[in-house]
């Protein structure tokens, strides 16, 4: 389920907080409908638990979290849970010198390639850094 | 990095506060990766348990090793000290887990 | 560049495709969006795939922690509740470590948090939250729901919970204590809700199956059914 599309107003009574720092704001009704997670956010998810584990320890959980907290309140506001997880697992993996951006760019061109090769249409505009 | 088990055993600073001794959350502003909530800053309290010791997230966030641990607390406010118009019941409560440099003695 | 975790759909899709209603069927799991491949969708394959090529991690690892995450379910909680409902001293050591407790009953939650178990009395009604993120018991529940992590429920449940409690349904009486949560730190939190009246001489199983996921999060109470067939019947 894609988190329906928020209006990119402002917040009302933020006072200048932290983006993710929310408590005591009242944004919105709760929508209580169900979905599955899609197998990319699965996968995103398993990422995450595997980068901070201690075969590896590439990244934190305090280091993700630090980087979902530099977006913008638009954008926070505005893209999903796991939208906002592979957007940081690949900003710390540029961080942390394990990827570099051109080979991100590199791949994600080739992975585009493969989807229309295979008929199924991919989007070109890349994820904000 | 955190390991298995996430409380740090050593070193093993004192704790500053017990159970039920009352305090009060900093009132400073944040720099960079905090865990204490915006809505709680400034605000009076009572620990309610003492977690143990955990490696700082402030220095986590940023790849350090968190060292020296810090000593994390529940903390139970009362709503009503907390809002200006709480709208529940005049018992109801909130409890956070704040790390020790964030908690003052309150008076 | 092969990719051989990735099945997809074959077919040419429309954009006004509607996606809403796919279901997970049995072992192999398709992408749950037929329509165009989002930039998110497209990233995380890019760098899943980069990172195998370079060995900092493996498909099946990935794997085997996709199935890991998929085989914890509220059912787990549930099982843990009925137990801690039938034998007292072991809900007292659910209370005073939660992981051990678990670990006992052959759970093992990882380690990348620690659990803490709250309980529900006829005094005081416990509802978790994170407002900073959003904080969960994955391995003992599974997944959190999208509600949970939503900007809603993080935000409003600190300052309303009885509010959000009667969007749930759950209204208590004022000399009810509400108690919230916000997962702070590294602690992960479990309510343990109140065994429902009319369930003397339940078995741990039909104990069981009366237990949800929400009442372990609290926005929902284990109610008892009333019936003949009703120690058979799951929870809804």
């Amino acid at each position: 389920m894609r988190e329906p599309e928020r209006k990119t107003t402002p917040r009302k009574g933020g006072g200048g907080r932290a983006v993710h720092d929310i408590g005591g704001l009242t944004l919105g009704s709760i929508d209580r409908s169900e979905h599955d997670l899609a197998l990319w956010e699965k996968r995103t998810d398993a990422m995450l638990v595997l980068l901070r584990d201690n075969k590896r320890r590439v990244l934190s959980v305090d280091a993700h979290r630090r980087m979902i907290e530099s977006y913008g309140e638009q954008e926070y506001d505005r893209i999903t849970y796991y939208e906002k997880w592979i957007r940081a697992i690949r900003n710390l993996l540029v961080e942390q010198n394990v990827l570099t951006r051109d080979e991100i760019q590199a791949r994600l061109a080739e992975v585009r390639g493969k989807h229309e090769k295979a008929g199924r249409k991919a989007v070109k505009a890349g994820v904000p850094w | 990095m955190k390991g298995a088990g996430l409380r740090v055993a050593k070193p093993a600073p004192a704790a500053r506060f017990a159970p039920g001794d009352r305090v009060r959350v900093a009132a400073r502003p944040a720099l960079g990766h905090c865990r204490t909530p915006w809505y709680l800053r400034g605000k009076m309290g009572v620990v309610a348990a003492v977690h143990g010791r955990f490696r700082d997230p402030e220095l986590l966030a940023y790849h350090k090793p968190g060292l020296p641990a810090r000593v994390l607390y529940k903390v139970r406010f009362k709503q009503g000290d907390l809002w200006v118009r709480y709208l529940g019941a005049a018992g109801d409560q909130l409890e956070a887990d704040i790390y020790e440099h964030w908690l003052e003695p309150a008076k | 560049m092969h990719d051989p975790e990735h099945h997809h759909d074959e077919h040419e899709h429309s954009d006004e495709e509607n996606h809403g209603h796919h279901h997970d069927h049995g072992p192999f799991q398709k992408d749950h969006d037929t329509g165009p491949a989002s930039a998110y969708e497209v990233l995380e394959e890019a760098i899943r795939s980069l990172l195998i090529e370079k060995g900092v991690v493996t498909a099946q690892e990935i794997a085997a922690q996709v199935d890991l995450m998929d085989s914890r379910t509220p059912a787990l909680g549930a099982k843990v509740v009925a137990r801690a409902w039938v034998d007292p001293v072991f809900k007292r050591r659910l209370l005073k470590d939660t992981r051990a407790a678990l670990s006992e009953l052959g759970i093992d939650i990882g380690t990348l948090a620690e659990f803490c178990t709250v309980e529900n009395t006829p005094k005081v009604h416990n509802v978790i939250v994170c407002t900073l993120c959003s904080c969960y018991p994955k391995m003992l529940l599974g997944i959190p729901p999208a509600w949970y992590k939503s900007l809603a429920y993080r935000s409003r449940t600190v300052v309303d919970p009885r509010g959000v409690l009667a969007d749930f349904g759950v209204e208590l009486q004022k000399d009810v204590e509400v108690r919230v949560h916000d997962s702070t730190a590294d602690l992960r939190y479990i309510v343990l809700p109140m065994r429902p009246k009319g369930t003397r001489g339940w078995t741990e199983a039909e104990l069981a199956r009366l237990v949800t996921r929400d009442s372990m999060i609290g926005t929902a109470i284990v109610v008892a059914p009333s019936g003949p067939a009703a120690r058979r019947r799951t929870a809804r």
